[in-house]
């Protein structure tokens, strides 16, 4: 996994909560057996009129001119804001695959769904959780002017307004680590293999009934 | 020392490892896979030089690719039919148990663990798929997760993981007639919200969760990530173990002996501390119907769709005049004078035999309305099928005008050609009523088997406690 450390961009506010994986990457696109490639579909079925189908090429589609990654002062956009419950709904690690693959580096919102919210430390893409209040202001700064970008400073824990206050955020010391290392997980938890077998031989003698080469099937 | 619970006990026996900061690095007994989120998985343990850690612990099946209809020309969607093989090749390369797609106990991934006794309590479970919360319903761990922890898993056999807090959804009270477990979890994220569990695992509890079959234990765990929570658990008890004697893959003899003796003890001490709890009352509970695109959008049958005027939040507001726009409803209009397009009876939620017999009750001996273009029934599994026409139901469908189709995840999510058509209207028992879920610009109705049915023969919801 790449490094995370400091990232500066232009931010895209999108103002609605309970956005789901469905809406994020919708299931056609799922067919892929690839882990990149999905940008272009990315909220396939907001950001086109037509209806999207994988290979297609995007270029040519008409698309939705109220949907917030088509206005232009959103284009180029690399942090999104959005609002509670982001990214609920299915385990589909393709929507942060999609969001990585369309140019996001982060994610902000008050709160996000478990799964996706794990799945974003594993692809280097930190989802950055505020109080509501915080983002509300957010949004209101970003809905006011044009280009508005933010550093997020994963070291410090802060984001760097325009004007350059910081606010500061609360993340897991071990998946920052993660972030800031670029660290492989599996690696990681490879390096406990001896603790795993130990784990494993001594449940296999207290509930033996756990290990299938011992049961009926 | 404080009592323990049920959350707690199955955390405790599973640690490797834990951090000072409560980092867990949790041992994982079971991991059931599909084709859909465990390709990439697969080509980055390739990548890295790794092997599965166990196989024996692996079950593959492939359920939300495959078509419904005859098989016997394999798949006619060329990219699907890719994915489908990757999981075939990728089994055989490494050893790993799969019931293939023309494998007579193929089905969709939650029905068939606990059918074939491969979940079991006491254990900690994982799939790349969300709904696994499903397996809880037996007493076991069993957890949802993206495909860069799937490969995780196959390479360690564990989880880095943070413990989450407990949560108690105690419904006390008994179920009245026609009102079933899909109503009463639909009833629990109606009231708590979608996001109300995240962060926790639900222990549901109580009366009423005790009366409820495993079959309804499963229909209640499976949801209980649409109210947030990863994992859904109901304490062991006799039902529990009564479901999983005989089962193919179960323990068997002076094994299964043992088991029995252990498994009573995984349920939540009396005197365990929750750090949330959720009443509910069984007795007023009716059946539901979701208006929106969020399973938190649910009413009473015997309601209407709500107005969002009445809505003080103005996310929330926003959120319900956007949902529905997209569903084509006006605020105040009874619930039963929403008339469906299609009927869909199926989903890893509400596939299993019970549900297919509680839908064929409210169909025999009639025909489907003539507004409904279309009614499929798709059984959970191969195994669901043929006990259901060894019952007869296919007949009893198939004479009201349903489609009897093969098992699979079907039109859930329509990622098999299995859909709605935009804005055509479904009666569904499945899990997600999200925009576009079933289909681009699909209309979902999210409800209980009998209560799909009965819609499906009047052409409109209807309360099914006035119609059997």
């Amino acid at each position: 996994m790449e490094k995370f450390e400091t990232f500066t961009g232009p931010v895209a506010a999108l103002d609605r909560a309970n956005v789901d994986t469905d809406a994020i990457i919708p299931k056609q696109f799922l067919k892929s057996i690839r882990r990149t490639g999905f940008g272009p579909y990315l909220f396939d079925e907001w950001r086109y009129l037509d209806h999207g189908e994988p290979g297609m090429d995007c270029a040519a589609r008409p698309r939705n001119p109220d949907f917030i990654l088509n206005l232009p002062r959103y284009r180029g956009a690399q942090i999104l804001l959005a609002r509670d419950n982001f990214g609920c709904g299915s385990s589909r690690e393709h929507a942060v695959w999609a969001l990585s693959d369309y140019g996001f580096r982060v994610v902000i919102a008050p709160s996000f769904a478990d799964i996706f919210f794990n799945n974003c430390f594993k692809n280097g893409v930190p989802p950055i959780t505020l109080p509501g209040a915080v983002v509300d202001r957010l949004f209101r700064e970003v809905g006011a002017r044009e280009g508005y970008r933010l550093t997020v400073d994963l070291r410090a824990q802060v984001l760097v307004t325009p004007e350059g206050e910081a606010i500061a955020f609360e993340i897991d010391p071990f998946r920052r680590h993660c972030l800031l290392e670029g660290l492989d997980e599996i690696g990681l938890s490879l390096r406990r293999a001896e603790e795993i077998r130990a784990y494993e031989s001594r449940r296999r003698d207290e509930t033996p009934w756990l290990f299938p080469e011992r049961c009926g099937g | 020392m404080a009592g323990r619970t049920l959350y707690d006990k199955l955390w405790d026996d599973h640690v490797v490892h834990a951090d000072a900061d409560g980092t867990t690095l949790l041992y994982i007994d079971r991991h059931l896979v599909h084709e859909v989120t465990s390709p990439q998985a697969f080509e980055g343990l390739r990548l890295a030089g790794r092997r599965p850690w166990r196989t024996d612990s692996l079950l593959a099946v492939p359920d939300h690719n495959v078509p419904t209809t005859d098989r016997a020309g394999g798949i006619a969607d060329a990219i699907a039919r890719v994915q489908v093989e990757a999981l075939d090749t990728n089994c055989a390369a490494y050893g790993i148990t799969e019931f293939a797609m023309c494998d007579p106990r193929q089905g969709i991934v939650h029905v068939i663990g606990p059918e074939q006794g491969f979940t079991l309590p006491g254990m900690t479970i994982v799939c790349g798929d969300s709904h696994t919360s499903t397996h809880g319903a037996v007493g076991a761990l069993a957890l949802g997760i993206g495909t860069s922890d799937v490969e995780h898993v196959l390479a360690t056999q564990s989880l880095v993981l943070k413990k989450s807090r407990n949560l108690l959804v105690q419904v006390e009270g008994t179920l009245g007639h026609g009102v079933t477990a899909k109503d009463l979890a639909l009833a629990v994220i109606g009231e708590i919200g979608t996001a109300g569990a995240t962060g926790h695992t639900i222990e549901f509890a109580g009366e009423a969760v005790r009366a409820l079959s495993v079959e309804g234990r499963m229909t209640l765990c499976n949801m209980a990530i649409e109210a947030g929570a990863r994992s859904g658990l109901v304490a062991v008890d006799e039902r529990t173990i009564e479901y999983l004697r005989d089962r193919p893959l179960a323990p068997k003899g002076a094994l299964w002996d043992r088991a029995v003796r252990a498994w009573p003890a995984l349920h939540s001490d009396p005197d365990a501390v929750f750090d949330r709890v959720v009443h509910l009352d069984a007795g007023v509970l009716r059946p539901q119907v979701s208006w929106g695109t969020s399973p938190e959008m649910v009413v009473a049958v015997d309601g209407r769709v709500p107005d969002p005027q009445a809505e003080e939040d103005p996310v929330r507001r926003e959120g319900m005049r956007r949902a529905l726009r997209y569903m084509g409803l006006e605020p105040g209009t009874p619930i039963t004078e929403i008339r469906p397009d299609k009927v869909f009876i199926g989903s890893c939620t509400n596939s299993r035999i019970e549900d297919l017999r509680a839908a064929a009750a409210l169909v025999r001996g009639r025909r489907l309305a003539p507004g409904v273009r279309r009614a499929l029934v798709v059984p959970g599994s191969g195994l669901v099928k043929r006990q259901a026409e060894a019952e007869g139901l296919d007949r009893v469908f198939r004479d009201a005008g349903f489609e009897w189709r093969e098992p699979g995840c079907s039109m859930c999510l329509g990622m098999n050609p299995d859909r709605l058509e935009p804005g055509e209207r479904c009666a569904s028992t499945s899990n997600r009523n999200f925009e576009g879920r079933q289909g681009p610009g699909g209309r979902t109705h999210l409800v209980g088997p009998a209560m799909a049915a009965a819609a499906a023969i009047h052409g409109h919801f209807v309360d099914v406690r006035e119609f059997d």
